[in-house]
């Protein structure tokens, strides 16, 4: 119970956080914004890599092994589409 | 030793994704930013590869891969008109990801294993806390739903699926009853921790949900329903945090899932509307009332040609261009940055008028204008270039319909009566650059079109600035 309480004061911390800084990206950036956050969420990749990695069974090193890629694909696919975004937003200021 | 270094390699991690968000907040600091969000990202891979419970590597290395290839080839491919659906399919893979880890998890801690591993699993066997059990049913839940969801978002932009809302009687009621077996089979997972099966059968219950939730939903609404997905794969990822008892993942997931309601919210309010009233309005779909298209149009609607409009802008000391989805599906950007060229040459000012709506997704038009190397100090948003059309020349609207209805403004019966629009109407003369007099996602006609100093320039959006511009130029030089 204890260790859910501290997961739980992280969870709505971050998400003041959020809100402060989300709060004052320019409406021009909300594209970048999107495809830059989408990225992030692909933070599962590390669960992922856990349980493709973990050995523990067949079936969950299977999705385990799925949910590597598709964690991938978000996260390389993310990141690279908002920096060309981004690219073009810098290129002439 | 070796588990506080990750966790602080972690930590580490969690603060570059938040300086990279706060990178995003000015054009000049953004590319960094981003490449900030991704050393975290790589710092995080990096560090979970050294962790214990990595036995085998080969098939690890095989999914990222085959991930970034995958990746790698869509964003480079991607044009930049079809970013909403893009985005949509990256959000998808994201939940699709939290539902199969959370199952794994889920697998892992209540099932004795069969491979290698095993023996490194000495304190399994204790019960599942709750916490896990009730993660690993929002993470399932949550994901499932931001899958499929985000795939039909995909299949509508893309336009492989019907753009109109699908309405079928009981609609409402069969979300219901989904709902409540979702809820159901939640609580039995909690109480049976071993009933796998459970975890699956709600996963199908959230597939369908994300399916019947994102199908009612027409064209115009997309920004609303991408933004809420992006929200939800965020809080899917976060969920998995509390599965695996992970702060990293805690912490991103929540940065994401608060990104994507300011974004939810700041689009509903550009339309003036509720959420609940997007997501289960179905507007479009619906007969409306009002004015018919003939009494607005009759006999009061003036068409337009290159040469007039030239005439027009060859005098204009002050020119805005008011982009819609229209610009996208016409591919006009590089044409409109081909005629605002010429007109700033000849001593004109230029800017950009872009509503928070316009287009598929929030900033599409912005990222478009970008693209033809439009200067993001030229691209102004509603609040501050609505003072400014009465001190223009000529406003001219390409591919936006609803967005600048003056109606909004005068008639409080209309669906879209209180929606913010570009008060496109008071500008000197207005040029609208469209197909036909069709009417746009709300149904309804558009007086702007009628008005006394609106010229109606009919035809494809590119051809018809293309079209402007060989006038102009010929003006100009002849």
């Amino acid at each position: 119970m204890e260790s859910f309480v501290i997961a739980l004061t992280i969870f709505v911390l971050a998400i003041f956080v959020g809100f402060e800084i989300i709060t004052k990206v320019p409406p021009t950036l909300h594209t970048p914004l999107m495809s830059g956050s989408n990225a992030i969420s692909g933070i599962t990749l590390v669960g992922a890599l856990l349980s493709a990695g973990s050995e523990h069974s067949t079936l969950t090193t299977v999705l385990g092994l799925i949910a590597v890629i598709f964690a991938t694909i978000n996260v390389f696919g993310g990141f690279l589409v908002t920096h060309r975004m981004l690219d073009m937003f810098r290129k002439k200021s | 030793m070796r588990i506080t270094i990750i966790n602080l390699a972690y930590l580490l991690a969690s603060a570059l994704f938040i300086f990279g968000l706060k990178g995003l907040t000015h054009p000049r600091t953004a590319v960094r930013g981003n490449m900030l969000g991704a050393s975290g990202m790589l710092l995080a891979i990096v560090v979970t590869l050294f962790d214990r419970k990595i036995i085998d590597f080969k098939l690890i290395i095989l999914g990222l891969l085959i991930g970034a290839v995958i990746g790698l080839v869509l964003a480079l491919k991607i044009q930049m008109t079809a970013m909403p659906q893009l985005v949509a399919l990256f959000n998808g893979f994201g939940g699709g990801a939290s539902v199969l880890v959370a199952g794994a998890a889920l697998i892992e801690v209540t099932t004795p294993g069969s491979g290698i591993g095993v023996i490194r699993e000495a304190l399994a066997g204790a019960q599942p806390s709750l916490q896990l059990t009730v993660a690993t049913v929002a993470s399932g839940l949550i994901g499932a739903v931001t899958f499929w969801g985000s795939l039909i978002a995909f299949g509508k932009l893309q336009e492989v699926l019907t753009t109109n809302p699908v309405l079928f009687p009981g609609q409402k009621a069969l979300n219901a009853v989904l709902s409540l077996a979702a809820i159901g089979l939640g609580g039995w997972i909690v109480m049976n921790p071993e009933a796998t099966f459970a975890y699956w059968a709600l996963v199908a219950v959230g597939s369908l949900l994300g399916v019947l939730l994102t199908i009612p939903i027409g064209g115009a609404d997309m920004p609303v329903v991408i933004s809420l997905l992006n929200s939800y794969s965020g809080l899917a990822a976060a969920s998995t945090g509390f599965v695996l008892s992970n702060n990293m993942l805690i912490i991103a997931g929540s940065l994401v899932g608060a990104s994507g309601i300011i974004l939810t919210m700041i689009m509903c309010k550009a339309m003036n509307r509720s959420l609940t009233n997007v997501l289960f309005g179905g507007v479009g779909a619906e007969v409306t009332t009002g004015p018919g298209a003939d009494e607005v149009y009759a006999g009061k609607v003036k068409s337009t040609s290159g040469d007039e409009v030239a005439m027009l802008l060859e005098g204009a000391r002050r020119v805005v261009f008011v982009p819609g989805y229209g610009m996208a599906v016409a591919q006009a950007q590089h044409a409109v940055k081909a005629l605002a060229n010429i007109l700033e040459t000849n001593g004109c000012e230029v800017a950009y008028a872009v509503h928070p709506v316009a287009g598929r997704m929030p900033g599409h038009m912005n990222v478009l204008l970008a693209e033809a190397d439009v200067p993001y100090d030229q691209l102004k948003d509603m609040d501050e270039v609505n003072p400014t059309f009465a001190q223009t020349d000529v406003a001219i609207i390409i591919g936006a319909n609803d967005v600048v209805n003056p109606v909004a403004r005068t008639d409080p019966t209309s669906p879209i009566a209180g929606m913010p629009i570009l008060d496109v109407d008071y500008a000197r003369t207005v040029v609208v650059i469209k197909r036909s007099l069709s009417p746009g996602f709300a149904g309804i006609p558009n007086p702007l079109f009628a008005a006394d100093n609106t010229l109606m320039f009919f035809g494809d959006g590119k051809q018809a600035i293309q079209d402007i511009t060989a006038a102009l130029k010929e003006a100009l030089t002849g």
